[in-house]
């Protein structure tokens, strides 16, 4: 069972804004998800290799090369916030 | 359908432009009802025809995509085009590049009429999460069209498009195929490109077709797969004419049924689904009953990977460089006072007032799973289970050519039916779930319908075969469907 402390600390790590009133609903959710894929835990996994990529594809090397992109326009259009070419961010610091 | 679509043009039966307007003319008096289409593509779609049919005129050989129009899921971008992944908070995001898939569609000259509604970044099983509203199922408006890939699959059926893409990370665009009677395929996972997939668990996630026949599947794959080097995990396998092995044929085929599956089904799911193994050893293939004795633990498996990688994934939309920003102070509660509260709260709001509550859910279920101490017990044991039911599938594999089940337990359920208690709308996924987990290419074609309160809905089978050979499981369901 996850507390309403657990759930506001999860979504404090997520990110995630939540009212007070909320915590109860996602307590109750998401303890029932975790009780439900509690039955893992009966599976013998002794000595098995966790499952890294699943068609067993390995690394892939490529040259450390610059490639352009050329509609940089439309990325700096979608800034929330901008100031010329900059996007704009609350102080960081 | 493609095919006699691909001779009425060269036989100048009808335009591109023509046939584009067409399907503008079915979206225009049947979406009001249905919802499918987010949002519609009528310059780039007109644009795209009037070239095809420059080049009929000319005399110029087209190919067999060429002005055939179609519909693209909201996660996958085209480039200038709004791409929501139906969230909130990419209300206003305007794609600047095309996904690969839909580069490779463009190429091949086929037209985009718009996208697609979905459940939230793909998180459901009958469009009720997408922040737009649902998409409606065209065999029976009162029932859902499944999902994520609803608007896709609805699209399709009800003649508003004759392609559509979606993207399966659970069943995404098997279990809608299969309540709105049409065909959908999930490649191989790293089949098809995913570069330009708005990401949603990325060792689960690949794109593929919904088209209304097995031969449209098998060329509109054809045109999509292949290697990228924009997506280290696509395979280096190259891309094939998937048509080719359409052969009409299953003689001598060896199609596995697993033990115990179909007592799950209700009765009509079940009668219809036994009527497919007939006529399937009638087609000459040879049925054998296998056992996958680790796939039981896939939904759990799959409970935890797949919020996992979403935890990772959508940290990204945190109303810094696109998507929406909000800040309003208030209210937020917070077991931390960060040094710089402005910017924590910037984060805060803009995820809180940008995502929709399952979106939130799977969210938070993967940021406590991978949570510093239980990343043993949840994730790594999941994934070592995972390998188990690999081996499952490799002996199976062994036996067996292709294996067989129903591609959901029911036909499409009511709105709301499901949408209160989320494991109910997990467990819809159970079919479909381990061709995800264990990466393996899997179908749904359209089989014999099944009567609900006195009306006769469609319910699909799904067929999966070994990795990459997609070219078997498209015979299989091909030699079905034309018999």
């Amino acid at each position: 069972m996850i507390t309403k402390e657990e759930v506001q600390h999860i979504a404090g790590l997520a990110r995630i804004g939540v009212d007070e009133k909320d915590l109860d609903k996602f307590a109750a959710d998401l303890s029932a998800v975790l009780d439900w894929i509690e039955e893992l835990k009966e599976v013998e996994v002794e000595g098995v290799e966790p499952t890294a990529h699943i068609t067993g594809m390995e690394n892939r090397m490529r040259e450390d090369a610059q490639i352009d992109f050329e509609n940089k326009n439309a990325i700096v259009d979608l800034f929330p916030e901008k100031k010329d070419n900059y996007g704009k961010v609350k102080s960081v610091l | 359908m493609i095919k006699d679509l691909h001779n009425k043009l060269i036989n100048k039966e009808i335009t591109a432009v023509a046939l584009a307007e067409e399907y503008f003319a079915a979206i225009e008096k049947n979406d009001k009802d249905i919802f499918a289409y987010l949002t519609l593509t009528r310059d780039l779609a007109l644009e795209q025809a009037r070239m095809v049919d420059g080049k009929i005129a000319r005399g110029e050989e087209i190919g067999i995509l060429e002005g055939i129009p179609g519909v693209v899921k909201d996660n996958l971008c085209v480039a200038g085009v709004r791409t929501t992944a139906a969230s909130k908070i990419l209300d206003n995001y305007i794609a600047p590049y095309d996904a690969t898939a839909v580069a490779r569609l463009k190429e091949a000259g086929a037209v985009i009429l718009g996208k697609a509604n979905m459940d939230e970044f793909a998180m459901g099983s009958s469009t009720e999460h997408s922040a737009y509203g649902p998409t409606k199922n065209p065999v029976d408006l009162g029932r859902v069209p499944g999902g994520s890939s609803g608007g896709s699959a609805a699209a399709v059926a009800a003649g508003e498009a004759v392609w559509a893409l979606g993207t399966d990370t659970g069943g995404s665009i098997r279990q809608p195929a299969s309540f709105c009677g049409v065909v959908g395929l999930k490649p191989t996972y790293g089949r098809v490109s995913r570069y330009g997939a708005i990401a949603m668990a990325s060792s689960l996630d690949q794109i593929g077709p919904i088209t209304k026949t097995v031969e449209d599947a098998a060329i509109v794959l054809s045109v999509i797969s292949g290697e990228d080097k924009m997506d280290s995990t696509s395979a280096q396998s190259p891309a094939k004419d998937y048509t080719k092995f359409l052969t009409g044929s299953v003689a001598g085929m060896k199609i596995g049924v697993v033990k115990g599956y179909a007592d799950s089904l209700g009765e009509e799911a079940k009668a219809s689904f036994e009527k497919v193994v007939e006529k399937y050893k009638e087609l000459g293939a040879e049925i054998q009953e296998i056992e996958l004795p680790n796939v039981k633990y896939s939904l759990p498996v799959y409970y935890i990977i797949m919020p996992c990688e979403v935890s990772s994934n959508l940290a990204r939309f945190d109303g810094v460089k696109y998507g929406m920003r909000a800040v309003d102070h208030k209210n937020t509660v917070l077991d931390f006072e960060p040094e710089n509260r402005t910017l924590i709260e910037t984060y805060l709001d803009s995820r809180r007032y940008g995502l929709g509550a399952e979106t939130k859910r799977r969210i938070m279920l993967g940021t406590y799973a991978l949570s510093s101490g239980y990343y043993d017990a949840y994730y790594l044991r999941a994934q070592k289970v995972r390998t188990l039911i690999k081996r499952d599938f490799e002996k199976a594999f062994e036996e067996v050519d292709l294996i067989l089940t129903p591609t959901t337990p029911s036909p499409a359920f009511k709105f709301g039916e499901k949408s209160a208690d989320p494991i109910e709308m997990y467990l819809e996924d159970v079919f479909t779930i381990t061709a995800n987990i264990v990466g393996v290419p899997a179908i749904s074609v359209p089989g014999p319908l099944v009567e609900v309160d006195g009306k006769l809905l469609p319910q699909g089978f799904q067929l999966s075969a070994k990795w990459f050979d997609e070219e078997n499981l498209l015979r299989a369901a091909h030699t079905y469907e034309i018999n």
